[in-house]
């Protein structure tokens, strides 16, 4: 019932071997492969993005606490330190506008840890990711602060701001410059779209957004540095921490629609290169629907789990009202995996898939 | 048989409230309470319904079958519910534009049928009347108190537009906490989930509280020189 992680001396009787992780060995194993993509970020949008991030993961600690505490919880500072709060507070500092005022980060990670994830009763109860939870309900929630992005202004610009500035930018003293906001590029073809306008025009135009490998646009932290992101995915994927069910099934699942709309109206929909690279996609394929507790148990419940958030988010950005889905196509499919679930069980060990005893083991009887 | 009046007026407002503890009603609880005053409005016009239908049940009850108690009831409940729609339409017309499909929705309001069934027709007609009103009374508290915090979190404000429920003398009630706006998200339907659950979370909490301070004090009160209290 509990979500310890259990050591290896706590694993008895005979059949069992014991792998020696744990929950605090995969979240440390995450946490690692989002350093690259988080400093880029940090030297990308400056300061500011490095006080709300050190903000969301501080609330993500204290509610944390604050929870276990009121739970009376036993083991209250091992399941504190376990990382899971942090990876929670890291994932959604992720996909915050680097720029946003203090009380948004502190906000989330409240939203995220009390209301997603310990009112179900902590790690391994919740249904629904707390970050993507707490993304949703402050877009919602907030639709101007979560939709103000700011071009790329690097650490080593002469006009970025510096460590008091970025401060003051952080706790919503300074105003934003308004040359500094920008439309993201799902943000920006929605728009256009909406317009009546086609695409080939919109991105002809001066004040188009770029896409770019290398991320230097306006975006989260987690959709700047794409390849970085997709480097941690694979790192995680390399040391087994993942599977690769269903980052493939989000990117299939995404790709497959974009390529064949695009083949047919380019001028009416984003090409698959667009659709990759923005938003929290990859963000949302390798570190998010990889979610041990919120997604399926069989490989064959993750492919389709992913495949069904891949859609839902080419459906959402495409037909929808928001131009970013990755996070409501998360939460839809979280409500699905229990019937997933349900429907894909895996074989019992000694069982056919109907769940009678296999016949061909048995000992034949003797004559006589 | 006939329980006393403080223990109506007990029940209905807090041990055995329609919402906190009954959990019934919870359509209208959660869907109308976008605002302090829109809370206000549904409560009282439950209150008018429940009050009337258990008074008239009550009056009723040896007349009707046990077979067909139900039927008549809802009947009863139904003309009631009628009367009460074309009063605030003609009276309180602002409100019900906004109350609106929620007016006609008394009628299946599972509060209602439920004192009709648990209490108006297995009591007199006074103690069903001051059941009524005191159950009434306690679904008007939770639903304007969810729509408080619902209003205050959402929107900044506290019984914005009172004055039009309750006459011009009562604008007073009307207060702005905040100029920022607030969190859409609590006006919304998630919003009545969360702040429901932190509600019934809370009571329940308190009622620990006080159990255990009772249990405490009962416990403390004779001279005994034992060494500790049994914990």
């Amino acid at each position: 019932m509990n979500s310890i992680a259990y050591r290896a001396e706590q694993t008895f009787a005979a059949p069992h071997a014991h792998g020696g992780g744990g929950v605090g060995r995969t979240m440390f194993l995450v946490q690692a492969a989002l350093v690259p993509a988080t400093l880029f970020g940090f030297w990308l949008y400056g300061w500011p993005a490095f006080f709300l991030w050190s903000i969301t993961l501080a609330s993500a600690l204290v509610c944390e606490f604050m929870c276990l505490r009121l739970m009376g919880r036993a083991n209250a500072k091992q399941t504190l330190f376990d990382g899971s709060a942090l990876l929670t507070g890291w994932l959604l500092a992720m996909t915050l506008p680097p720029w946003s005022p203090w009380w948004i980060g502190a906000l989330g990670a409240f939203i995220a840890i009390v209301i997603g994830k310990q009112v179900f009763g902590g790690l391994g109860q919740n249904v629904f990711n707390p970050a993507m939870v707490a993304r949703v309900a402050l877009l919602i929630s907030f639709p101007l602060q979560l939709t103000t992005w700011v071009t790329p202004l690097p650490l080593t610009a002469a006009t970025a701001p510096g460590f008091l500035d970025g401060l003051r930018i952080t706790l919503g003293e300074l105003p934003l410059p308004d040359a500094m906001t920008s439309a993201s590029l799902l943000g920006y073809a929605k728009t256009e779209l909406s317009r009546g306008a086609d695409l080939f025009g919109a991105f002809a135009a001066e004040a188009a957004p770029r896409l770019s490998w290398l991320g230097t646009r306006p975006g989260s932290l987690g959709e700047s540095a794409a390849p970085l992101i997709l480097l941690g995915g694979l790192f995680l994927l390399a040391l087994r921490a993942i599977r690769w069910h269903a980052p493939l099934g989000v990117l299939v699942g995404v790709l497959l629609p974009a390529v064949l709309a695009h083949s047919i109206a380019p001028g009416k929909f984003l090409g698959a290169e667009a659709h990759l690279f923005s938003g929290a996609l990859l963000l949302g394929a390798f570190f998010i629907a990889t979610d041990y507790v919120t997604s399926p148990n069989t490989d064959t419940g993750q492919f389709i789990f992913g495949l069904g958030v891949g859609l839902l988010t080419w459906i959402i950005r495409t037909l929808g009202g928001y131009p970013e889905g990755v996070a409501f196509a998360i939460l839809f499919m979280n409500a699905m995996t229990p019937i997933l679930d349900r429907y894909l069980r895996p074989r019992i060990l000694g069982r056919t898939r109907s769940g009678a005893p296999l016949q061909s083991v048995a000992i034949p009887e003797k004559k006589g | 048989m006939n329980p006393s009046v403080k223990t109506l007026v007990r029940d209905g407002l807090w041990d055995n409230n329609v919402v906190f503890a009954q959990m019934l009603a919870l359509c209208p609880a959660m869907a109308v309470t976008t605002s302090g005053a829109n809370g206000l409005g549904m409560g009282l016009a439950t209150t008018a319904v429940l009050v009337t239908s258990n008074v008239l049940i009550a009056l009723i009850r040896r007349f009707v079958s046990p077979d067909v108690r139900i039927p008549v009831f809802i009947v009863l409940i139904a003309s009631l519910v009628t009367v009460v729609d074309m009063a605030l339409n003609a009276w309180l017309h602002e409100l019900y534009k906004v109350l609106g499909l929620f007016i006609a929705l008394i009628v299946v309001n599972c509060a209602i049928l439920g004192r009709a069934e648990a209490f108006a027709s297995r009591n007199g007609a006074l103690a069903s009347f001051v059941d009524g009103l005191a159950m009434g009374i306690g679904f008007t508290f939770a639903l304007v108190v969810i729509g408080l915090i619902r209003e205050a979190l959402g929107s900044g404000t506290l019984f914005a537009q009172a004055s039009q429920l309750l006459g011009a003398q009562f604008a007073f009630l009307e207060i702005r906490l905040h100029n920022h706006g607030g969190a859409l998200l609590m006006i919304l339907p998630p919003g009545a989930f969360a702040v429901l659950g932190f509600l019934l979370a809370g009571k329940r909490v308190l009622e620990a509280r006080l159990a255990a301070r009772k249990k405490s004090s009962a416990t403390a009160a004779p001279p005994e020189s034992a060494p500790s209290a049994g914990t």
